[in-house]
């Protein structure tokens, strides 16, 4: 029994589509959230109109978080939004190419964004231009890999111990 | 009088580099007996006064979300209790919720009102903690003595449910894996009649008291469209005054079918984040009442899972005598039940705001992706905003009474 928005989701594509024609790449619904995907380049704008204006009133950021698609060789920023005057949330992706992973940073929209964009960075290794500290934050400052990119190895490889291919992994 | 605030004052670009040459640097932690948890702070002194503070987090990091990558759904609740580890059943239940919302299970009332008793219960837990060591801090160790025999008697609840106290891995997906015991709801009574008189007497020690209102009224205050800029949810938010409670705002779990009040302060200080917390431990027994009286009132005494065989493992003496039984004990085992593709994101109102679960699924047999939105991880950003200008000892009072836990904001 899922809830969803119909009205509300149909007025904040309308606006976006709009207001950003070009910006806008896809929308589908996922469970009972919209979900719309923008080009990187629009993202901040995308998500200051959305927060600014006053009838889709987006002021809170849930979370964002980064993805790894290693056969598109992409990566893709991923941000859950929360209108609380309307009670409505949204879901904002951004497509970003493997071997040019910068993004715009959103720490000036929402300060929350500070931690949570260091974290992707940390973990992606998605640069976010225009970020106040962007270095390392549950890592080691000395590490060089990105460890929530699909090639980086759960274990250590050099294991004989276990054999994960009986598991089907 | 209170030391509140002299940010202005501590604001950089108004300290001329001489003045700076007279500052200290501080190492709070990483262990401190006053931060209880993993916490480095490194802070610059004018004596008494922190005129800036910078954090270093990860040092418990167990990389949650890149193991999860790499496990069954089932395996990865005991993932979640590791997050905020005083109040694991909370987050062990919105993980069953989440891939119940992936695989369109629906879970039977009874299972709603069970996990809403535990639910209830982990949360006053939790809360319990974290009054009680504001206390601590503030130099009343006897509340906190006092009220652990309250704890205890939680965790003993816990046992008699699932067999574990403090990371439960309580639950399956889509129910319990055992009913309740007589033994346990007999506990669980006996615990709804003592709280409550033990609880007035905590609070008798402490809320009136006029060494502990001078140590927290305007200490660690914070405006509530700050508070909603760095993202604070939970009783950290209601203390500045906003109404913000997943449980009312997207209810889940039959949440809707009860009555409860969601406590407000008004400044966002020490103190109100204290008495929120009380007030919500109060509405959390009212709200186990209710439960129990709606659990008496369906006719049903038996149902403790949803009527899904993908992740219910089925009875011992079935997988014996049955291959059908025993072919879905295999694979439930294994890990090897299907999986929709497909991506959601479900949040709870845990002990100390909103716990997110962004799950995203290739159809195989593991999450390709799982994201936590771990409350404290996001609102501990703004605690040198908090506490910069502020004396020394009140830092300490406010990162307790904000209930950061080490485990949920490593990860």
């Amino acid at each position: 029994m899922l809830k969803t928005k119909p009205h509300r989701n149909q007025l904040v594509t309308n606006k976006l589509i709009r207001q950003f024609a070009e910006g806008i790449e896809a929308k589908e619904m996922l469970a009972d959230m919209l979900c719309i995907t923008v080009q990187k380049e629009f993202v901040p704008e995308v998500l200051r109109f959305l927060r600014d204006d006053k009838e889709l009133d987006f002021n809170f950021l849930t979370t964002l978080c980064g993805m790894h698609f290693p056969e598109k060789k992409q990566l893709g920023m991923v941000y859950h939004l929360h209108s609380f005057n309307f009670n409505h949330r949204i879901r904002i992706k951004a497509n970003i190419k493997i071997n040019q992973p910068t993004i715009s940073s959103i720490t000036s929209i929402w300060p929350s964004a500070n931690w949570m964009e260091r974290e992707t960075y940390d973990f992606f290794g998605i640069i976010f231009k225009g970020h106040p500290n962007l270095k390392r934050i549950l890592n080691v400052d000395e590490m060089t890999d990105f460890p929530l990119r699909k090639e980086f190895p759960l274990e250590d490889q050099t294991r004989e111990d276990k054999d994960d291919s009986m598991f089907g992994r | 009088m209170t030391f509140g605030n002299y940010t202005d004052y501590y604001k950089k670009d108004l300290i001329s580099s001489e003045e700076r040459k007279e500052f200290n640097t501080l190492n709070v932690g990483p262990t401190h007996p006053a931060t209880h948890g993993v916490f480095q702070n490194v802070m610059l002194m004018d004596g008494e006064f922190i005129v800036e503070t910078e954090q270093t987090i990860g040092y418990i990091h167990r990389a949650f979300e890149k193991i999860a990558e790499r496990r069954p759904f089932y395996q990865i609740t005991p993932l979640t209790d590791r997050l905020n580890y005083c109040s694991a059943p909370l987050n062990n239940m919105g993980w069953h919720m989440t891939v119940e919302k992936l695989l369109g299970i629906e879970t039977p009332k009874r299972v709603d009102y069970l996990r809403i008793v535990v639910m209830e219960l982990a949360r006053i837990a939790d809360h319990l903690i974290c009054n009680s060591v504001i206390g601590v801090d503030s130099g009343a160790l006897t509340g906190f003595t006092y009220l652990f025999q309250d704890r205890e008697f939680i965790y003993e609840i816990f046992e008699e449910i699932c067999g574990s106290r403090l990371t439960t891995n309580m639950g399956r997906i889509g129910g319990f894996e055992r009913n309740f015991s007589e033994k346990a709801w007999d506990k669980i009574k006996y615990f709804l009649k003592k709280y409550p008189s033990k609880l007035q007497e905590f609070e008798n020690l402490l809320a009136r008291n006029r060494i502990f209102m001078d140590r927290t009224i305007n200490v660690g205050s914070f405006p509530a469209d700050r508070a909603l800029a760095y993202g604070f949810t939970g009783p950290n938010l209601r203390a500045c005054g906003v109404d913000y409670d997943v449980r009312v705002m997207n209810p889940y779990c039959s949440y809707e079918e009860f009555e409860f009040i969601v406590p407000i302060g008004q400044n966002g200080d020490t103190y109100d984040r204290f008495m929120v917390r009380q007030e919500e431990m109060r509405q959390s027994m009212s709200i186990i009442e209710q439960a129990i009286a709606k659990l008496d009132q369906l006719d049903d005494k038996e149902t403790y899972f949803a009527q899904d065989p993908r992740f219910v493992l089925p009875p011992k003496e079935k997988v014996y005598n049955n291959m059908e039984a025993l072919i879905w004990h295999f694979k439930i085992v294994m890990g090897e039940t299907d999986i929709p593709v497909g991506e959601v994101y479900h949040s709870i109102e845990a002990a100390n705001g909103e716990l997110g679960f962004y799950l995203v699924s290739d159809g195989g047999r593991t999450p390709s992706r799982l994201h936590f939105r771990r409350p404290s991880f996001i609102y501990y950003q703004a605690y040198p905003e908090m506490v910069t200008g502020s004396m020394l000892s009140d830092a300490v009072l406010t990162m307790s009474s904000m209930n950061v836990i080490a485990g949920e904001l490593d990860a």
